[in-house]
């Protein structure tokens, strides 16, 4: 094939300085027409850095981009448009109080008489788009109604309305079930077969290794590798990512069950919204395991994780720990009957993010007598000391526990959750999505501590999204759905099973 | 007779609803530009300022060229001058957007005052001339509508433009391209941008557009309704029609229905001369209305997603 015809999007030398990163530094990439090329890094890699500047979103302070071979300017969205560059972004770029037909034409509205919008022109549109790709919507639903896998189809659809012939997918799976993921694979194959190209940006090395044809792997502004993904694995890609060998299986013993800790029966709550989200769940947690919890997300966890910490009311059920009826009890209370909590929201209920390292570092205990005197005045030499420690310990990335934790990065943020709620020595530690959104490097570090808390005896209840850190991390696997748990399983249990029982398939009855 | 029978009588007068609708026009002019900047998604508090700076300029202008036209032209564009400012300082500088409009509706007040006693020396501004304030129309035919003739069609011109406006702000927000791109960069202009939609220039459009309104309705004040300037005349109601726009749950249509309420209150304080309740009291009805509507007697209504946010391109 002659090089220029065949290459879609050729990035040359590509710079780009932010206050303080340089978030691409003489970047080379190219993609192939017809491909899927997945681009891999970590946070913070500089993968986001180069498709802004890919589809206008951002200007690069040097280097050149051809596309089809020719010397292109990219202005703004408008123009990458213009040259067939479509993105459907991490978070959707959708509007969920306007109707799927509107989401899809904004920007490119039809329009009759002198400037009303065209709705019978509008709907023609999808129906020819959704027919040639066979990707079903319906265009007169409000797109918030629509379940987060039709969302993102909806993404695609606008970005094959506009003419794209270039589709860049942002971590398009993060916020996919297993089964929606599937789904999305089959599209983005049959896109390919009608000649679109397609640049996958991911860290989830699994996924990349199904989808790609071939991989471009970022660290730190620069392309450190270019591979061809029948020829790679996920250690080699992880290696390449991280800079250094990492252990991608969690490495642990076979756990030593002691007794039980938490005895959860028969709880239900409600959610924010008022509905019942909590409908009976019962399990049992022991000293020494750690109960991994799998289920779609919306299922009951988060708010099982709540009521289990005391920040939200049980409105029925009881929760025991080591015996004591703690059902009722507020955060505060549980903290000091020896439970910690890792929330799923690390900026919004985990962090103040105004607030130094070294604040954050006793957020839930500032009244203990190790950091206060008289549980009034705080201690900061304590609190310094116990911050500088923790800082060391699980390897916070800083320059300083003054610095406020609203500067660092996602995975060091969640290092200092991880730490306080850890630091605490609990007695059962409860621990949602303590990944999301963290490096590799992060995530085998949280990880590691997790399994050392176990270890130690402590009870760990865990929450995740994620399927392989479930299986890969716990000692028992407990499915829940529509706000109970339908079955306990082994760690060992096939992937497929699960993903059955999640969605409410193949459960025995009276498993719990 | 007992107050509630006074009222209750008055209810019954073509006079009062005839009043109830010039009050309410003229909340509704700013509170139409309160929607439409709302919206695009900029809170827009400076609607008192703007109006008292229409007012002001539109009898400046009156006063000097007997042109009522020219006057209410005048004062549309003062209006649309501090909607300017407030549209720099809150969508290019990302300011607090309400923080701005309160600066902006306080530098309204001083100036307007500082610009009479400089123009005018301590002495009255001085009074338009009858025949150069906004006309007063009866719509022939219509206008001898039992009651309803009285009411709606023996008014103002600009009572007339405003429900013109009324109407053609519902159109274009809810049925034209141009609407639905203000809407979406009101309600996610990350969305807009992505799609091509030029977010600034929609804010600054819309963020204007309530300047003229609220101009306008300046001049409707000054001199249509009334024939001259009196520091802070507006009393408020740019606040009111702010207060509106939140009650008719930004929409047009929602907002008017408001602005007839609090139109009502004022217009029976306006005749408190023939009911016998205090003056003062009555005069706290528009106000009293507009805090029970606030308190959300409404129900609880949501705001385009994006309304007070500054949009920073290439953010999350």
């Amino acid at each position: 094939m002659s090089d220029s015809q065949a290459i879609a999007v050729d990035m040359r030398g590509i710079t780009k300085q932010f206050p303080g990163v340089l978030a691409n530094n003489h970047v080379d990439f190219s993609v192939r027409r017809g491909e899927i090329h997945a681009l891999v890094g970590e946070n913070g890699a500089g993968k986001s850095t180069l498709m802004n500047i890919l589809y206008g979103l951002v200007h690069p302070d040097s280097g050149e981009i051809l596309i089809n071979g020719k010397t292109v300017h990219v202005g703004g969205p408008r123009d990458a448009i213009g040259l067939g560059i479509g993105m459907v972004h991490q978070h959707f770029m959708l509007i969920p109080v306007f109707s799927v037909g509107e989401n899809i034409m904004l920007g490119r509205e039809p329009v009759t008489g002198p400037d009303f919008y065209d709705r019978a022109h509008a709907r023609a549109a999808i129906e020819d788009l959704t027919k040639r790709y066979g990707l079903a919507l319906d265009p007169d639903a409000r797109m918030g109604d629509l379940p987060v896998g039709l969302q993102q189809r909806a993404e695609i659809v606008k970005v094959l309305y506009r003419g794209a012939e270039i589709l860049v997918l942002d971590e398009p799976t993060g916020v996919l079930t297993p089964q929606e993921s599937k789904e999305l694979f089959g599209v983005l194959r049959d896109l390919v077969k009608t000649g679109k190209t397609i640049i996958f940006i991911s860290h989830k090395l699994k996924e990349v290794l199904e989808i790609s044809d071939r991989i471009t792997v970022m660290r730190r502004g620069k392309v450190v590798g270019h591979l061809i993904t029948k020829d790679t694995n996920e250690e080699a890609i992880a290696t390449l990512m991280v800079g250094r060998a990492v252990l991608l299986r969690v490495d642990k013993a076979p756990a030593k069950p002691g007794e039980v800790a938490l005895k959860v029966d028969n709880l239900t709550a409600t959610s924010d919204q008022s509905v019942p989200a909590l409908k009976g769940a019962s399990f049992e947690l022991r000293y020494g395991e750690i109960l991994g919890i799998a289920g779609v997300e919306g299922n009951g966890q988060s708010e099982l994780m709540e009521v289990l910490a005391g920040t939200r009311h049980a409105s029925g059920g009881q929760v025991l720990l080591a015996g004591r009826d703690i059902t009722t009890m507020d955060a505060n209370t549980e903290r000091d009957a020896g439970v910690a909590f890792i929330p799923e929201d690390r900026r919004g209920t985990g962090l103040v993010l105004g607030f130094s390292i070294a604040e954050n570092s006793i957020l839930g205990r500032e009244r203990a007598l190790t950091f206060s005197w008289r549980h009034f005045v705080l201690n900061l030499v304590a609190i310094r000391n116990w911050a500088l420690r923790l800082v060391k310990e699980f390897d916070i990335r800083t320059p300083s526990i003054d610095v406020a934790v609203r500067n660092l990065s996602g995975g060091n943020q969640q290092k200092v959750i991880v730490a306080r709620e850890i630091g605490s020595n609990p007695k059962v530690l409860l621990a949602a999505q303590p990944t999301r959104g963290v490096d590799i490097g992060a995530i085998e570090f949280i990880h590691r501590q997790i399994v050392k808390e176990r270890d130690a005896g402590a009870a760990v209840l865990l929450v995740s999204a994620e399927l392989d850190e479930v299986r890969s991390l716990s000692d028992r696997i407990a499915v829940m759905y529509e706000g109970k748990i339908v079955s306990i399983e082994p760690p060992d249990t096939p992937e497929e099973r699960l993903g059955l029982l999640m969605t409410g398939g193949g459960a025995r009855a009276g498993a719990a | 007779m007992t107050p509630v029978t006074d009222i209750l009588h008055l209810l019954f007068t073509a006079n009062l609803w005839q009043a109830t609708l010039a009050a309410a026009v003229l909340l509704l002019l700013p509170a139409l530009g309160g929607v439409i900047s709302e919206r695009s998604g900029v809170v827009n508090i400076a609607m008192e300022g703007m109006m008292l700076t229409g007012a002001f300029f539109g009898v400046v202008a009156d006063l000097a060229w007997h042109n009522p036209l020219a006057a209410t032209g005048v004062a549309m564009l003062a209006g649309a001058l501090m909607a300017t400012v407030h549209a720099v300082v809150s969508i290019q500088f990302r300011a607090d957007q309400i923080v701005s409009g309160i600066a902006i509706n306080i530098f309204a007040a001083g100036l307007t005052v500082f610009l009479v006693n400089r123009i005018y020396g301590l002495q009255d501004v001085g009074h338009v001339g009858q025949s150069e304030l906004i006309p007063y129309i009866n719509v022939p035919g219509l206008d001898q509508i039992p009651f309803f003739g009285k009411v709606i069609f023996q008014q103002n011109v600009i009572v007339y433009v405003a429900l013109a406006l009324l109407v053609l702000t519902h159109i274009v927000l809810f049925r034209t391209r141009l609407g639905l791109r203000i809407r979406a960069v009101g309600e996610h202009p990350q969305a807009a941008d992505t799609a091509g939609i030029n977010v600034f220039a929609i804010r600054y459009g819309a963020v204007i557009t309530s300047g003229l309104l609220s101009g306008l309705s300046g001049a409707f004040l000054a001199i249509g309704i009334s024939n001259t300037f009196v520091p802070n005349m507006t009393g408020g109601r740019g606040y009111i029609a702010l207060a509106a726009v939140i009650f008719g749950k930004w929409t047009p249509g929602g907002a008017f229905i408001a602005c007839l309420i609090f139109g009502l209150g004022q217009a029976i304080y306006d005749n408190n001369s023939i009911i016998h309740v205090s003056p003062y009291l009555l005069s706290m009805l528009p106000y009293l209305l507009t805090l029970v509507v606030l308190a959300g007697v409404v129900g609880r209504s949501t705001p385009p997603a994006a309304d007070g946010l500054p949009y920073v391109p290439g953010s999350e």
